[in-house]
């Protein structure tokens, strides 16, 4: 009962503080941290569902209503949730370390930003971009290239172990990278480093707007996701990747087609990436390679191992935090330094005005990844929430 | 197609894929002795290489600032900032094994490869902080040495400068020191031993844990050195600039056999060849639509067909399967 009344106690009061600061970084990671109390504490479930839902479905739109900067960050937060989701298939369950993986969401991204901008006319001739409607087909068409990708890059590197597999599949990133910047020529598939925009956006329905709409859309596919990845751990595929993680050799005695099923490791993993690709590319309305770098691919692995490898409210947590940090801790600790700086403060006889323009926090998102790669590895391999079946396994 | 055009610049890239191929081979080593000792990825080398070039370009600049630069004979100048340079990126080195890589030793094989790829970003933007904090800027140029940049013409169309001499002189001496040392030396036999079987040299009174730090000593001030090397050639470096030449020494490194000393220099040379013919001809072969761009996607082509159809690389003796 107790947890019962702190749990809708703590889900009210950090709303009520979210609605009250208007770009408030601790307010909001009150916020979150109330939504996974809810989640972690010891109520009856029925309780546990309705409070999220509530919190997910109509508070955070709403004050998205008045404040547009929190569901900005929240739809941030939802496209590398279900990005961390996807890795984790691929990482946490078959034990594949996939580094370029960015490397399919650039693949769903461009999938619809080719054909929902006027670009294609460059390819194909006149009639485009396609009607906004067109835009759900892609998500599907951004799925099924993504995996497709997936498949096609898993196919040479099947015979691959361990570290060897990283570094190909971080040249993979890389070849993709490389490809989206100098596709525009002989033919101008990705118009380079320019980048291609407008991108169209679907028609919303109800007459939402844009911004409500795009978090709705992401909450809907994250949903999706981490149901379908649910389903998968305890099936008979899911066991079989982590047989395959486990032990490949002995996961081959017992039966498993080891092809199958690292290949479709790989498509799942991907699919999710082409699915918010879709959906990335739509929200942003101008893409270019700049989003799709090797830096983004080890964001997403640090996503997956601060949460814990093989964890479905891991891989949630840790693309959370990441995120929040990457937007909001570093570029607030940014601005907060400014105003210390134009304010002439002077911190032990040292004035701030003094720092070198080129120190800017907000910066260091490497570091910040770097940091808690190392830490985690050497402190807790098995992440802050583990899987687990890995905890036993690491905790040794 | 203009074929008396790709002739006549035919020397002049040959040269340039040899000192790329050169500066390759010197990075490729740090990968490959580590490869050969603990059987994992210093992912963070080409971090550890660019700190090299980072700590030579300081020691320049600070002999500019106190006049010496001018002041000093230029062959001193140049092995005062090799040995800096050495100096920084090998204890580096150590210091990363220790602290990220020895508490990971028993872990399953992913693990401290993470922990790499970790310590490599984090080594990015650390150098950043500090030449931001430092110089208010971290992209550095490295200041030019007259004698240097003197080019001697060999016909009329091919030049050499002083520097690329110094370069495939200064790549050379490194290769042949090395030589001496994993070879001839007492050290060297105990490296070669602790790389053959772990165990079995620990029995023999060999302190294993003394000799990979010592291959990690080795191996950085190789990357050191190329790092210096790397500026004096191309003169501009940051922070990021390490990476992507990490990654084809690597490529390098696996195209020779890794483990393999030899093999790395042989797969460094042979890649920047491949490289430097690339970036050249390319574009003029297939009519511009091409650019020289491609020659990124063709080093990471040649790692990937490498390690399907021929694992163990051009030299390389058979590498020992592990999950």
């Amino acid at each position: 009962m107790i947890w019962a009344l702190l749990a809708v106690a703590l889900v009210a009061a950090s709303t009520f503080a979210v609605a009250t600061f208007p770009r408030s970084v601790l307010v909001f990671l009150l916020f979150q941290g109330s939504l996974l109390f809810v989640y972690r504490a010891r109520i009856p479930d029925r309780l546990r569902w309705s409070l999220l839902a509530i919190a997910l479905l109509v508070l955070m739109p709403a004050i998205g209503y008045f404040n547009s900067y929190y569901l900005e960050v929240a739809t941030q937060v939802g496209i590398f949730v279900a990005l961390a989701l996807g890795l984790n298939i691929v990482v946490g369950l078959a034990g594949l370390l996939d580094l370029g993986y960015v490397a399919f969401f650039a693949v769903g991204a461009y999938s619809w930003a080719i054909f929902g901008s006027p670009h294609a006319n460059v390819i194909f001739g006149g009639g485009f971009p396609l009607p906004g409607w067109w835009f759900y087909v892609f998500l599907l068409v951004g799925l099924g290239v993504a995996a497709t990708t997936g498949i096609l890059l898993g196919l040479p590197v099947l015979r691959l172990h361990g570290d060897y597999l990283a570094i190909v599949t971080l040249g993979f990133g890389e070849v993709i990278r490389v490809l989206a910047n100098n596709l525009d020529k002989p033919i101008n598939f990705t118009n380079g480093p320019k980048g291609i925009t407008p991108i169209s956006r679907p028609p919303a329905p109800f007459g939402l707007p844009y911004g409500e709409y795009f978090y709705f859309l992401a909450l809907l596919i994250v949903v999706a996701v981490v149901l379908v990845n649910r389903r998968l751990e305890d099936s008979h595929i899911g066991r079989a990747w982590e047989a395959i993680r486990e032990d490949e050799l002995a996961a081959r005695a017992m039966g498993v087609p080891l092809v199958r099923m690292k290949l479709m490791a790989f498509a799942c993993g991907a699919s999710f990436a082409g699915v918010m690709g879709v959906l990335f590319s739509a929200k942003q309305v101008f893409i270019n390679p700049e989003s799709f770098t090797f830096l983004e691919s080890i964001g997403v692995l640090a996503m997956v191992i601060l949460g814990g490898m093989g964890s479905i409210p891991g891989a949630v947590v840790g693309a959370t935090v990441v995120t929040v940090l990457n937007l909001q801790v570093l570029k607030g600790f940014s601005l907060w330094l400014n105003e210390l700086k134009n304010a002439g403060v002077t911190v032990l006889g040292y004035s701030l005005a003094d720092l070198p323009t080129q120190f800017e926090p907000a910066k260091y998102e490497r570091m910040v990844f770097g940091v808690i790669l190392v830490l985690m590895m050497i402190f807790r391999p098995q992440g802050i929430f583990p899987a687990r079946r890995r905890q036993r396994e690491l905790a040794k | 197609m203009d074929y008396e055009l790709l002739i006549g610049i035919f020397p002049q890239v040959l040269l340039d894929g040899i000192i790329l191929g050169f500066m390759y081979a010197l990075i490729a080593l740090g990968y490959t002795m580590v490869y050969g000792v603990l059987e994992f990825i210093n992912f963070a080398h080409s971090e550890i290489f660019i700190v090299g070039a980072f700590v030579g370009v300081e020691v320049l600049l600070g002999l500019k600032s106190v006049g010496l630069l001018d002041g000093l004979p230029w062959p001193i100048v140049l092995v005062l900032v090799l040995l800096a340079g050495m100096a920084a990126s090998g204890f580096l080195a150590v210091a990363v094994e220790r602290i990220a890589y020895r508490p990971l030793r028993q872990a399953p094989r992913l693990i401290p490869l993470i922990s790499a790829i970790g310590i490599s970003f984090f080594l990015q933007d650390l150098i950043r902080l500090f030449e931001s904090l430092w110089r208010n800027a971290f992209n550095l140029v490295y200041p030019t040495i007259d004698v240097l940049n003197l080019r001697f013409e060999l016909t009329e169309t091919i030049d050499v400068s002083v520097k690329s001499l110094v370069v495939i002189g200064g790549a050379l001496l490194m290769l042949w020191a090395l030589h001496l040392i994993v070879n001839r030396t007492k050290v060297g036999t105990a490296i070669r031993a602790v790389a053959e079987d772990q165990a079995a040299a620990s029995l023999m009174g060999i302190d294993v844990n003394r000799i990979i730090s010592l291959t990690f000593l080795i191996g950085g001030a190789m990357g050191g050195a190329a790092g210096v090397l790397f500026g004096v050639q191309y003169g501009l470096i940051n922070p990021y600039s390490g990476f992507i030449p990490g990654l084809k020494a690597f490529t390098a490194a696996v195209l020779g056999g890794i483990g393999n000393i030899p093999g790395a220099m042989v797969g460094g040379i042979v890649l920047g060849l491949l490289e430097a013919f690339a970036a050249s001809y390319l574009s003029l072969l297939t009519g511009g639509a091409f650019g020289a761009e491609y020659k990124d996607i063709l080093a990471f082509s040649i790692l990937i067909l490498i390690l399907i159809f021929r694992p163990k690389g051009l030299l390389g003796e058979v590498v020992r399967e592990r999950a």
